[in-house]
């Protein structure tokens, strides 16, 4: 695993290419879009989904852990898929989880698929936090400096010489960071989608998850996405 | 059922006979074989060419019944695998009701049929009821099912050799397993084309019912069948045989009507293209493909009965359906593929059966003018491609399970008798059976989280029932084994659309673009709402819009011909003289193998070494023997770049030579490299895509939203991933390896050929490269190569730094 160094706002991050973000003056973990309870939540209306995604993400994010031993762990909010979420957990992932909350600062910062988080899961819930330069939230906002968000689920996608290639990523302009969707079951967004592009500036990198290292293209090399 | 018997015993009536003699026609003997078999209860499998009444032969015992006893309720059901041909052969049965003046209704059901006309045709169904696979399932799943069908006398199933063996046909096999259940003592009727295995055909339509008797409908007249080679070149490569265009377009000039068969839709664009290029006669010829806009097929096909057309270029999406007897003369461009398709391709040409049919083959390249040789000497030996019935797919099943429950509760060991009573699902074990049922009642994970969330419940008596009603409409909305790939409809501006391209063909073009489609040169312009939003006329570079899954791999026995021609340089003569010469060529500077060798040559080319092993599987299984070849390469320290896969080679390159091909072509690569493969593929992900979406583990269609095909592609790749990891051994993943190593991977086939492959490989290592491997050569580049994804990318970023580095281009200079 190599992860690549960036500057956000004068703040130095190293980006995990699990799609985390270090912040080592901190101790800080950053994660996004954890969806967890997805299959679940698809469950209960009739789709009889895989009921492994919970765990296959904290299986991640535990790998994540394990790797930066950090003091601070901050969820950037979608981190249950619905309300129900935290009450479907089963007795394991409800351990796992527990082990991995134990002992650090673990926030939850809320989002639009968990407006509440229930104490029973540990850590403490906020709308946003704000550290040094930075503030992390879940929904970009269009005049913010110095911003680290989840909730859009970046993906790039590019031209190599055999074959397209697309995928998760972090995206960024140097002021604004969006990061990677976390959670198993996550599709994602095209960078190049107004959505995500409109909150950069004109010159935008795209950070596209490799097995153990990232790769960066400048958004002149980006492709729209093929599903 | 007795007067009925009574009135079929005596043959044809009276009034039926003055009516055939009326129009001048004599029955035809099959049409008589097949009133016989009625009489005496049997289910009867018709093999006939087309033309010479097959259909009519079907519903004869029908309609002299319900002459004889006019009756209320179904009496006959006709399915056939396409719409088109529903309403086509109500039309012409139509004509003998009529004139016969015969107390019978005909109506179709399709996807087309407005609601208000199906609801009606459950309460008051007609004497006859055309329809397709698909609406029996849904005819099948409502509660007044058992009410609908329980009068049924006949099942008629036309085009049988094109849905026995598919996903389609497992679902038909199980609706007919249930309709023998609701109305037991019906009959069943196979309507089929020349097949190599007719006794498993007969099975398939038999099974479950009394006897079968095998009807055989009079053979053809052998068929006039030529190569065309244009005198002045033959190519080394390529599949678009533009070459040849002058002379297939003189054919047609002097011929009829023609109908040009092409393999692929791109090539189908770009035929139309060459030969309106040449049109200086204004020769009325026109296109037709899948991916064109509906009403414009059925232009198409109206102006071709009609006799208003001189010729259509046609793909696959003309094989099946309307004959049209007008037809003389048949053009197929790219080499057949197999002797089967070719047969019935040919068939269409001149459909009365007192003169010989007449065909020509237009091979594109080289190794296409062998094959087009072995499927001639196909043609004229009479031999067919011959696959063995494989076993129907668990998620096919998956979905008659739920559809069953959606009728009534059902009995686990009822439904399984019944099940295993269809020739497809004959050998399925109990076990897997019940894996089925599982995952149909509460998706039948390991980890049994989902039981509150369960589809399925204990009726108390040992059956199974919905625990909710909505889950049949859920089911309603998506029944059938059809997944299509997410396309984008095509506009000139914001006018009517021409027609689908795929989106991943779409999202490749940018602003300014040209593109061929619908036979017409295209700019692109925008993508808004789901469409292309495209202008007229463009540049002299058209795209050709890709197709995933458009071609059909070369048939295991036509490779076998091709095999056994270059073993025997005495069958040499029959081709033409640059092909001869080249062959000549290829045994002194190497060899030609022997039927049952696989040649391997190694030689050095710029700095690079290359391997090519002439195996002739198949695209398919070449493209899975490529990436397994590279992977060993990979830990052979070899150090491979890529691989190329035909229908006839595979060739890797490398920057270290292959000392000795032969450990490289170990069968155990089908172990752990294999599983290792197929675990990242995309083929799997996709061949994943289609079985749960058949199974119903994911919706194409929700109430109140349609989802896109592009939220299904991601949502399977994920779940894919994770059940995967988490259990291996789910029955969904084992339909899809099942499903893969038949189809995209075609592994079975693999597995075949490195058996007989062992002990028997030869090796030619040469200076430089042979005669035969010229072609492959010219392949290269056109293939990807899968898996290497962070290569890939690092390649890609790697370039970019270095034109960085370099600087921005060199200004231009001065006019």
């Amino acid at each position: 695993m190599v992860a690549a160094p960036v500057e956000l706002n004068g703040a130095p991050l190293l980006l995990d290419p699990s799609g985390a973000v270090f912040w080592r003056q901190h101790g800080l973990l950053a994660v996004a879009d954890l969806h967890l309870e997805k299959g679940s939540s698809f469950a209960r209306r009739g789709t009889l989904l895989p009921p492994y995604d919970t765990q296959a993400t904290l299986d991640e994010l535990g790998r994540l852990v394990r790797r930066w031993q950090p003091r601070m762990v901050v969820c950037l909010g979608d981190s249950f898929h619905d309300t129900g979420g935290p009450g479907r957990l089963g007795a394991a992932d409800r351990g796992r989880l527990a082990a991995l909350v134990r002992g650090r600062d673990w926030i939850w910062v809320v989002g639009n698929h968990d407006p509440q988080i229930p104490a029973d899961v540990g850590g403490r819930a906020v709308a946003e936090l704000t550290l040094g330069p930075l503030t992390f939230r879940h929904e970009a906002r269009s005049d913010a400096k110095g911003e680290v968000s989840g909730h859009y689920h970046p993906k790039a996608s590019v031209a190599t010489s055999a074959r397209r290639i697309s995928g998760r990523c972090f995206v960024t302009d140097g002021q604004r960071m969006v990061l990677p969707a976390l959670g198993a079951f996550t599709g994602g967004l095209d960078v190049l989608d107004p959505a995500i592009a409109g909150l950069m500036r004109r010159r935008f990198i795209a950070f596209l998850l490799g097995r153990d290292r990232l790769f960066a293209f400048p958004r002149d090399q980006l492709l729209r996405a093929a599903a | 059922m007795e007067p009925l018997m009574r009135a079929l015993g005596t043959g044809l009536p009276p009034a039926f006979q003055s009516w055939f003699t009326g129009r001048g026609w004599t029955p035809h003997p099959h049409q008589l074989a097949l009133i016989e078999a009625a009489a005496a209860g049997d289910s009867a499998l018709l093999i006939a060419p087309t033309g010479g009444g097959k259909t009519l032969a079907g519903f004869l015992p029908s309609l002299i019944a319900l002459a004889a006893a006019p009756a209320d309720g179904l009496h006959t059901l006709y399915v056939s695998p396409l719409k088109a041909l529903a309403v086509d052969i109500q039309r012409n049965l139509q004509a003998p009701i009529d004139e016969l003046g015969l107390p019978v209704t005909v109506e179709t059901r399709t996807g087309d049929t407005p609601a208000a006309r199906r609801a009606r045709q459950r309460r008051r169904p007609p004497h006859m009821l055309m329809t397709t696979p698909e609406s029996l399932a849904l005819m099948l799943s409502y509660p007044d099912a058992e009410a609908m069908f329980r009068r049924l006398s006949a099942v008629i199933v036309d085009e049988l050799h094109a849905l026995a063996g598919t996903k389609r046909g497992d679902l038909l096999a199980l609706g007919l397993a249930r309709l023998a259940r609701l109305a037991p003592g019906s009959r069943r009727v196979g309507l089929s084309a020349t097949v190599a295995h007719p006794d498993a055909l007969a099975r398939w339509i038999g099974a479950g019912t009394g006897r079968v008797r095998q009807v055989g409908g009079g053979g053809a007249m052998a068929a006039d069948v030529s190569i065309l080679i244009p005198p002045d070149r033959l190519p080394w490569a390529g599949h678009m045989a533009v070459h040849a265009m002058p002379a297939v377009y003189r054919a047609i000039a002097t011929a009829g009507t023609t109908i040009v068969f092409v393999n692929t839709r791109a090539q189908a664009e770009i035929v139309f293209q060459e030969l309106w290029r040449l049109n200086d006669d204004n020769l009325a010829i026109a296109l037709h493909h899948g991916s064109l806009a509906v009403e414009q097929r059925r232009r198409v096909e109206a102006a071709m009965a009609a006799g208003r057309l001189r010729a259509v270029v046609a793909t696959s999406s003309l094989d099946l359906g309307i004959d049209w007897a007008a037809v003389d003369l048949v053009i197929q461009v790219g080499a057949p593929k197999g002797a089967s398709r070719l047969v019935q391709r040919v068939g269409r040409s001149n459909h009365r059966l007192d003169r010989p049919s007449r065909a020509i083959l237009v091979p594109a390249n080289r190794f296409e003018v062998l094959e087009c040789q072995a499927a001639l000497d196909a043609v004229a030996a009479g031999t067919l491609d011959g696959q063995p019935p494989r076993p129907g797919g668990l998620d096919v099943l998956a979905q008659h399970v739920l559809g069953t429950a959606c009728a009534a509760p059902f009995h686990p060991d009822a439904l399984f008798a019944e099940v295993a009573a269809t020739q497809p699902y004959a050998d399925l074990p109990r076990a897997a059976f019940d894996d089925v049922v599982r995952f149909v009642e509460n998706g039948g994970y390991a980890l049994g989280g989902y039981e509150q969330w369960r589809r399925l419940e204990p009726a108390g008596d040992g059956r199974l029932q919905l625990v909710h009603p909505s889950i049949a409409r859920r089911y309603r909305m998506n029944v059938g084994t059809i997944v299509e790939a997410t396309t984008l409809k095509v506009r000139v501006g914001r006018g009517r659309a021409l027609g689908e391209v795929e989106e991943y063909f779409a999202l490749g073009l940018t602003p300014g673009d040209t593109f061929l489609f619908a036979g017409q040169m295209l700019r692109f312009e925008r993508i808004r709402e789901m469409a292309v939003e495209a202008s007229r006329g463009g540049g002299d570079q058209p795209k050709i819009p890709a197709y995933a899954g458009g071609r059909m791999p070369l048939t295991t026995h036509l490779a076998d011909r091709v095999r056994a021609m270059l073993a025997c340089p005495a069958s040499w003569d029959a081709l033409p003289a640059p092909v001869h010469e080249w062959l000549d060529l290829q045994r002194g500077r190497s060899v030609l193998p022997g039927p049952d060798d696989l040649l391997v040559e190694t030689f050095p080319r710029g700095r690079l070494h290359y391997l090519v092993a002439y195996c002739f599987e198949g695209r398919n299984a070449h493209q899975t023997l490529g990436m397994l070849l590279t992977r060993r390469m990979e830990r052979a320290g070899l150090k491979p770049l890529g691989f190329v896969a035909t229908d006839y080679v595979v060739g890797t390159w490398s920057l270290e030579p292959v000392a000795d091909p032969a450990p490289l072509f170990d069968e155990d690569m089908l172990g752990d490299d294999l599983e290792e493969w197929m675990a990242e593929s995309t083929l799997l992900k996709r061949t994943f895509r289609n079985v749960a979406v058949i199974a119903g583990l994911i919706e194409r269609r929700h109430p109140g939203q349609e989802k896109t095909g592009r939220q299904v592609t991601f949502n399977a790749d994920l779940i894919y991933d994770v059940l995967r990891r988490h259990e291996p051994d789910h029955v969904l993943l084992r339909a899809t390896r099942a499903d893969a190593a038949e189809g995209l991977t075609d592994v079975r086939r693999l597995g075949q050929m490195l058996a007989r492959a062992r002990g028997r490989i030869l090796h030619r290592p040469l200076v430089r490269i042979s005669p035969l491997a010229v072609p492959v050569l010219l392949e290269i580049g056109r293939e990807g190569v899968e898996g290497a994804r962070d290569a890939l990318l690092e390649e890609l970023a790697a370039s970019l730094v270095a034109e960085m580095e370099t600087g921005p281009d060199h200004p231009h200079p001065p006019d």
